[in-house]
């Protein structure tokens, strides 16, 4: 991709090449803006190459009716944004809706899955759809499920795609739509003036009217280089990631998850670990345990590689899209679900930042929820 | 595919057991890998690639390649070359990705 | 916590493993090592309690010293636990590994990493046809299986480790087709500067000489500067075809040995996280390490060719060192008395490093057959190629960890072992940058395959079950 020359503004700056980022970058690119994405190095943290691959809306939002609606439009998005991309890339991200299953081990997380799912659907005026489905329903429908799973609960709404070539995929597209991206690069200082913003990292300098921060965790430094407190904190996942084996689960679960490639995922935790993004082997060995309850015959299958990643948690654990009131023009924008939500990030986000629409839908999600400073558990 | 193995023993074997690969019987060397038995035969190639189907053989000989992935009794994803031969043992070619159910876990299935 | 803790855990048993072990077992230290072989010797005293007099005699002198070492082990009594697969290792020194098939934890107060070495790769057209096979592994069958090729073999590449296994096969009556050698004739003279200081391992340049001399003598067809090398074939090799001295060759063969140098096995270090920095002389990572072999993580030292590539002797020697420092470190020798017994082993590893930049500059790889062309597979087990690998870095990508996630290349079963360098080394050629800007693959547990049940039983060793070293083949 072509390197910016100094000196060059640009309408709209991207800081983070990440999904967040590169969503946004494509969905501006698609209305035809100019596009600079700031990136940093091979080595980052990167929440981008660090999760499932779920399109998941199941259980999201409870207690949050309007996280729960902007989920499962985003997911409704998602056939749109596949086509886009294929049609600018030729590459093929593997989206599969066949629905999802959140697998229960016990009754009470039954009973505690069913109840959320009731709220949701009471929120949401019936238009919810799901299923319980007990053992039998289970062990017809999905081969090889273990006599522990009590029950499940599905939904029509759910899928996966192949997170990996998603990047890639929005990468290349941003690529062919004229983005510039610059990686290597770690952020400084940013000046706002009545032009727009100045960016700079060592003696590079870029220049843009508008400053979206899609950084991630690193949103939080950047968004105090502009005065702002952005509440974001890292929160450990933990995957496992089995050999190649034959195609024998179509659907995603919360769990147990088959890739387009064959490799079983398997996950995940939720653990305050900081900036740790490395794997431990007690907390392997439950996920390895879960698996093996749900599917007993993955027992003898072997992992061959795991991965930590963090999440990029807000104080409530819902994203934040914020349109700075005291910096016009800047924008800070960050989820813990870049998967699920990229579909409107670049279809629906995008345009909003860009001005050419109002989106009443994103209002709860602003910085100002904050200001009550209290900050509750973490909601999957 | 070669029909003549690729390497042959500096002397006799002071002990041989009998294997069965690809369900053909075998005369090998006790005390060595199942790699190394195997290269003492006709084999051609041991595994073909998950990825696309490209057959493939030892090449290091010391664990780091993965290469040499073949199937014993039953169990996928076997390193030959870090597997002493046994007698009596069932060795296939790795082929491709491993089967999700290899009825080598006799409980647990859900269905029984 | 539990009684799984020991002083000294030693993962490797070659001569720096075997070394160390010996050397701190005789300062009282509780030590375990752990080899992924079934039985001490490593790679290059691969089998050799085993190893009968004729083959003995086919291998040479260099082979059967190591046999004092590996009786010596193990009259030592030191635990030893082999077959053993390390999947992870932590910070704080803690060992899983997969033992007879079950997933065990082992603490150590000290830990060293001696897993030597593996072959660097060789990514040439048709390197991945069977009949392709490094010349390590040739080594290794005829060490472990007396086993050797049945019909006139190509060795191609460069290093002594070619012309020792060329020289063995003669000794055992195997016929060579061709030696096609990618270094130039007569290297030593173009690397005069080299030369000087390397006088002082004068044995080693003359062990080289004389394996070249051996060769002439037998008149081995021996090919020089060879370039564009290409394995020929379909479904598997059949020849091996290239350019020397301007003219165009192919010589048919059913077996060809690739081999240009070894370099560390960094997989463990990398895991760490240890600091690494690219050595430009031998053209692979480098694990920094302080004069008595300490990592940059307080109680984990390295020790032979996994640090550097230095040979047998030198890892004996480095093996030895970081003994001792570990010894004084657990108080079993004051400083002064440390430094005073350390001080010689120290200067003696001066004099068997001496040749060592002169052999690097001698046997340096063409940089044709570290960075191929497009069309050459570099990651066998997500077959990536290389010229996907540029693609990712035109796209965006600034190291390895990003083609991989783009590609694959590196999450295959051998998560990066064979194509790591040959990554980092095209990035680098791509992006015009050092391979230091471009880094290295990250490398994550699990270091070595592990079953979900496996993993879901793992439990602390229990030491009180003396470990049956189990003599089985290598």
């Amino acid at each position: 991709m072509k390197q910016s020359q100094p000196s060059n503004k640009t309408d709209a700056l991207v800081i983070g090449g990440g999904l967040v980022g590169m969503s946004i970058a494509y969905g501006l690119a698609l209305l035809g803006r100019k596009v600079t994405v700031l990136d940093e190095g091979d080595d980052a943290f990167r929440a981008a190459r660090g999760n499932f691959g779920l399109l998941w809306v199941q259980g999201k939002g409870y207690g949050n009716a309007a996280y729960a609606s902007w989920t499962r439009e985003a997911v409704a998005l998602w056939p749109r944004l596949d086509a886009l991309l294929r049609e600018d890339t030729g590459i093929d991200v593997h989206l599969r809706q066949p629905g999802g299953l959140q697998l229960c081990l016990s009754e009470a997380e039954m009973a505690d899955e069913s109840g959320r799912l009731a709220w949701l659907r009471e929120a949401l005026d019936g238009d919810y759809p799901y299923e319980l489905w007990d053992p039998a329903e289970l062990k017809a429908r999905v081969p090889g499920i273990g006599p522990q799973v009590v029950g499940a609960c599905f939904s029509p709404m759910d899928g996966h795609v192949n997170p990996l070539k998603l990047l890639r995929a929005l990468h290349a597209a941003c690529q062919k739509r004229g983005v510039t991206l610059d990686g290597g690069v770690r952020v400084e200082g940013i000046d706002e003036h009545a032009g727009g913003f100045d960016v700079r990292a060592g003696d590079r300098r870029w220049s843009a009217d508008q400053l979206v921060l899609a950084a991630g965790l690193g949103n939080r430094p950047l968004g105090a280089m502009l005065g702002m407190t952005v509440p974001v904190r890292p929160n450990r996942g933990q995957i496992l990631v089995t050999e190649r084996l034959r195609p024998f689960l179509d659907y995603p679960t919360t769990y147990v998850r088959q890739t387009d490639e064959g490799t079983v995922q398997l996950g995940d935790s939720l653990e305050d670990a900081g900036f740790d993004d490395r794997t431990s082997s007690e907390v392997l060995a439950a996920i390895a345990a879960r698996g093996v309850q749900c599917f007993p015959h993955l027992a003898d299958v072997q992992m061959v590689r795991a991965w930590g990643a963090l999440r990029v948690l807000s104080a409530d654990g819902f994203p934040i899209y914020e349109a700075a009131h005291h910096s016009p023009g800047a924008f800070v924008v960050s989820c813990h679900s870049g998967v699920t939500l990229a579909a409107a990030h670049a279809l629906r986000l995008a345009p909003w930042i860009a001005g050419v629409v109002e989106e009443p839908a994103i209002e709860p999600f602003n910085l100002a929820r904050f200001n009550c400073a209290v900050e509750v558990p973490y909601a999957h | 595919m070669p029909t003549e193995p690729l390497f042959q023993r500096l002397q006799q074997a002071p002990h041989t057991v009998r294997i069965i690969f690809e369900g053909r019987p075998l005369t090998v060397s006790a005390d060595v890998s199942v790699a190394a038995a195997l290269l003492a035969h006709d084999v051609g190639h041991t595994r073909e690639s998950a990825v696309n189907g490209r057959p493939g053989a030892a090449y290091c000989m010391m664990g780091v390649c993965f290469e040499c992935l073949v199937e014993i009794d039953g169990r996928p994803n076997c390193q030959g070359c870090l597997i002493g031969i046994q007698d009596g043992m069932r060795v296939r070619r790795q082929r491709g990705a491993r089967e999700a159910f290899t009825g080598a876990i006799s409980e647990g299935r859900g269905d029984e | 916590m539990s009684n799984a803790l020991v002083d000294l855990i030693i993962i490797g048993a070659g001569p720096a493993g075997m070394s160390a072990a010996l050397e701190a077992a005789s300062y009282g230290l509780d030590v375990v090592v752990l080899d992924e072989q079934g039985q001490p010797g490593g790679q290059i005293y691969r089998n050799i309690d085993r190893a009968d007099a004729q083959t003995s005699q086919v291998l040479g002198p260099d082979y059967l010293h190591g046999l004092q070492l590996v009786e010596a082990f193990h009259a030592s009594g030191v635990r030893y636990l082999a077959q053993v697969a390390v999947w992870q290792v932590t910070e704080e020194r803690r060992v899983h590994f997969i033992l007879d098939g079950q997933a065990r934890v082992l603490q150590g107060r000290q830990l060293l990493i001696a897993t030597g070495a593996l072959e660097r790769p060789m990514p040439i057209p048709g390197w991945t046809l069977p009949g392709v096979m490094t010349a390590g592994a040739g080594q290794i069958l005829l060490k472990s299986a007396a086993l050797l090729p049945r019909h006139p073999v190509v060795l191609a590449g460069c290093g002594p480790l070619l012309y020792l296994l060329a020289v063995q096969y003669l000794r055992a009556g195997v016929a060579i087709a061709a030696l096609v050698d990618t270094s130039e004739r007569g290297a030593v003279f173009k690397h005069l500067r080299e030369l000087k200081a390397a006088l002082a391992g004068w044995r080693d340049l003359l062990k080289g000489v004389s394996l070249l001399l051996a060769l002439k003598r037998a008149g081995v067809l021996h090919f020089h500067a060879a370039r564009h090398l290409r394995v020929t074939g379909e479904e598997c090799a059949d020849g091996l075809s290239f350019e020397a001295d301007g003219k165009p060759g192919h010589i048919p063969a059913p077996l060809i040995l690739l081999h240009q140098g070894v370099v560390p096995n960094t997989h463990i270090t990398r895991s760490l996280r240890v600091e690494h920095e690219w050595n430009e002389q031998q053209l692979c990572w480098a694990v920094r390490r302080d004069e008595f072999g300490e990592s940059s993580l307080p109680g984990i030292f390295i020790a032979g060719d996994v640090g550097a590539i230095g040979g047998a002797a030198v890892a004996q020697t480095q093996g030895r060192i970081a003994a001792l420092a570990i010894a004084q470190r657990l108080e079993k020798l004051d400083r002064s008395r440390f430094l005073r017994v350390v001080k010689p082993w120290i200067e003696a590893l001066r004099t068997q490093q001496a040749a060592r930049p002169l052999i690097d500059a001698m046997y340096r790889p063409d940089v044709l057959n570290r960075v191929p062309a497009n069309e050459t597979i570099v990651c066998r087990c997500e077959e990536v190629s290389a010229g996907a690998i540029r693609g990712y870095v035109d796209a965006g990508c600034l190291g390895p960890n990003q083609t991989k996630a783009f590609g694959r290349c590196g999450m295959g079963p051998c998560q990066g072992r064979l194509c790591g360098l040959s990554v980092t080394e095209i990035i680098a050629e791509h992006r015009r940058v050092s391979p230091t800007q471009v880094g290295s693959y990250r490398i994550r547990p699990p270091l070595k395959p592990i079953t979900l049940a496996q993993l879901a039983a793992e439990r602390e060793l229990d030491l009180s079950l003396s470990p049956t070293p189990s003599r089985t083949p290598s």
